[in-house]
């Protein structure tokens, strides 16, 4: 094993909440607390309750390796940003330390110190300088970054006439030829359109080929399980996996299995129907029955319908529907027993329903559904926007390759295949 | 792989720690980032006078106009005296350091707060702000000079010998102009009073100048207290180098020195001390 040239060790970083007292500061706020002991600094605890002290992370302690490629998983607030911030020197931890051997770059938010006013040109030297870049170091790969973010002829333009596909071309072809020992990356991906994405994974596939060590952080699963060997996950401030990409993501999946997809149903006033039967509960499982919060696209998924009903009935036609609407309201899909050809079913006076569906084929995103049941014709229950549930991008096709962003919600399994017309 | 990257990682370790207090200022991290200075610096410059009319003009227009009025007003109407000098000329030759000092306090000042984005998400050292908004000031101040020389011609004044001072009187006046600025940038960081603040307290120092009147207006027993002010040595000095007025102000000169250097000092140790709270802060 090779020294490792990211050694964090027992991290912390504490912050005030903003409960404990005003964000900003001012002159009158203090001179009104004159008697009592300044404090200058963010993370000073002294008179202060702890309630009002969040630690966003604590005790976090790994080492990487030369070439290594990290993914750091975690929910939002995990602290994976808090992380990124310490390890680039822009805020100091509270507690424990870091040590890192060689040159540090940062794709954290690309385009700052970008000028309005200043040509492409301009902002180019200007932002290799923020970077850490010098002059000639900017001079030579000049060529490089223009052809990279494909902006030729709006070079001498102000970036105030830029897109806003332009800019962030601009800024990530900036920050992408930095050429850091250590690279950190948070959620780029974000960035320009499907082409350009691309181009931005394809940069950090090549720095992470070159033995460069790159720490990547991101929501998107497929992105990091096709560029990172090795995945930690953040909890709460606290490291609590550390290993293989495939062991981490799965690991992430079920610590978020439980947490907050059901969806209790039995106090909704706004439904419909005549009672007969009401639904009272939503959870997602996974094909063995554990819990799930998020779903993986390409991951087998059952939706559990509990209800309750005043009457159990031995046999009756029952056809149970919920439909599927992304984000944007457009309805995707519909899924009932009618069609699937099962309506004739027993009811309980409690019991549930259970509809799997395999290798689930939705794209990252929020998704929301109306649930409705019938029973031997008249409507028992029905209530709009019942739950909703949210999808993360997994590997569908299970080649690793990603998913790319805006070409849809919907997966397909698909196969190709070629025919030649004429033999050379 | 670069130069400079194989030149800063060969066995290059960094350690990042938490605060610990007052540490000093680390020359070498800042020399390594000199070109983000220059070019913090160009910006400001090049930045300043776009989508103006007049652009660069204004660096004379502001000086210029302040001594129109103070000649009208203080020289004419009010009879100040000028130390037998040209009142226009006089006064002129006191707005540039004034203007030079005053400019840099405020950029300086409201630096930090300006560059936020920069400060929350990127690491470099964050002098390097304040301290290409305080030279920056000498854009302005070298166009404006080009004004004093003019009416120097016109009212047929040589300067004397002692004109080598200049810079040195300049070093002292961006000096404190850094010094004090270093102090309000730290301080707006946390406390935004300091914004409304600032343009203040350059005017009450400009009367604490010798600007619109001559120091002989003060009397002699308060003459030290008078000159802890900086400025009051630069704008002397100022007028005795460039205009030959009366004997060199060499005790006026040396409490400048003394407590601009003063001003710097405690500035970026203070600076220093806050510097790593500000991404949190700001």
């Amino acid at each position: 094993m090779s020294e490792p040239v990211i050694s964090v060790r027992r991290l912390g970083k504490r912050y005030r909440l903003g409960a404990g007292g005003p964000r900003y500061k001012t002159l009158r706020d203090s001179l009104a607390q004159a008697f009592r002991p300044r404090r200058w600094m963010a993370d000073q605890p002294s008179g202060l309750n702890e309630a009002a002290l969040l630690w966003a992370l604590r005790e976090v302690s790994f080492d990487v390796s030369t070439g290594e490629v990290v993914g750091v998983i975690g929910r939002n607030g995990a602290g994976k940003s808090t992380l990124l911030k310490i390890l680039t020197r822009i805020t100091p931890p509270t507690e424990g330390e870091v040590e890192l051997c060689g040159r540090v770059g940062s794709l954290l938010e690309v385009g700052t110190g970008f000028h309005p006013e200043l040509t492409g040109r301009e902002n180019i030297y200007l932002n290799g300088a923020v970077l850490g870049m010098l002059r000639r170091e900017v001079q030579a790969r000049f060529d490089e970054i223009v052809d990279f973010a494909e902006i030729e002829r709006f070079i001498d333009t102000p970036v105030k006439h830029y897109s806003s596909g332009m800019y962030m071309r601009l800024a990530f072809a900036v920050a992408a030829h930095l050429e850091p020992e250590i690279l950190l990356v948070d959620e780029v991906l974000a960035v320009g359109d499907t082409e350009f994405q691309k181009k931005c994974l394809g940069k950090m596939d090549a720095v992470a080929r070159t033995g460069r060590t790159v720490l990547f952080v991101s929501h998107n699963m497929a992105a990091i399980q096709q560029l990172c060997s090795r995945g930690v996950v953040l909890e709460q401030g606290h490291l609590t996996f550390d290993g293989s990409v495939e062991a981490a993501i799965n690991y992430y999946v079920a610590a978020n299995r439980g947490l907050s997809t059901l969806s209790a149903l039995d106090a909704r006033p706004d439904r419909q129907g005549n009672g007969s039967l009401r639904f009272t509960q939503v959870r997602l499982t996974d094909d063995l029955g554990r819990p799930i919060e998020l779903i993986l696209s390409g991951q087998n998924t059952r939706f559990i319908f509990q209800y309750e009903a005043p009457q159990a009935l031995a046999e009756a036609r029952v056809n149970i529907a919920f439909n599927v609407s992304n984000s944007r309201g457009i309805l995707l899909t519909n899924l009932n027993s009618k069609d699937a050809g099962r309506m004739l079913m027993p009811i309980g006076r409690a019991g549930q329903f259970e509809c799997c569906w395999p290798k689930f084929n939705l794209r990252a995103g929020q998704y929301t559904c109306t649930l409705f049941c019938e029973i031997n014709g008249v409507i028992a229950d029905w209530i709009q926007s019942a739950f909703s549930f949210t999808v993360e991008d997994g590997d569908y096709f299970g080649t690793g390759s990603l998913i790319e962003r805006s070409q849809g919600d919907v997966l397909v399994d698909y196969e190709w295949s070629y025919q030649l017309e004429e033999q050379a | 792989m670069t130069a400079a990257a194989d030149r800063e990682s060969i066995g290059k370790r960094l350690v990042i720690r938490p605060d610990l207090g007052w540490h000093l200022l680390d020359l070498r991290d800042l020399w390594r980032y000199h070109e983000l200075v220059l070019f913090l610096m160009w910006r400001d410059i090049s930045v300043r006078y776009k989508q103006t009319v007049l652009g660069a003009a204004w660096a004379i227009i502001q000086p210029f106009f302040t001594m129109v009025v103070f000649s009208v007003f203080f020289g004419r109407l009010a009879g100040v005296p000028s130390d037998g000098l040209p009142y226009p000329v006089w006064s002129y030759c006191a707005l540039l350091p004034w203007q030079l000092f005053a400019f840099s306090l405020t950029e300086a000042g409201n630096s930090l707060v300006a560059n936020q984005n920069l400060i929350t998400k990127v690491y470099f050292p964050r002098l390097a702000i304040p301290l290409a908004a305080t030279l920056a000031g000498l854009f302005d101040f070298a166009i404006a000079f080009i004004v004093l020389l003019v009416l120097m011609v016109y009212y047929g004044i040589k300067p004397t010998a002692a004109v080598w001072l200049l810079p040195l009187l300049l070093a002292i006046a961006l000096a404190a102009a850094l010094g004090a600025g270093l102090w309000c940038a730290a301080l707006n960081v946390q406390y935004r009073d300091v914004r409304y603040a600032l343009p203040f307290l350059a005017q009450i120092w400009l009367f604490l100048t010798p600007i619109a009147y001559p120091s002989s207006l003060v009397p002699a027993a308060w003459r030290w207290l008078y000159g802890l002010n900086p400025m009051v040595g630069v704008v002397e000095g100022f007028r005795w180098s460039l205009l030959g007025l009366g004997e060199a102000p060499v005790t006026l000169m040396l409490l400048a020195s003394a407590s601009s250097l003063v001003l710097l000092v405690t500035g970026v140790l203070f600076f220093e001390r806050m510097e790593r709270s500000f991404a949190d802060v700001i």
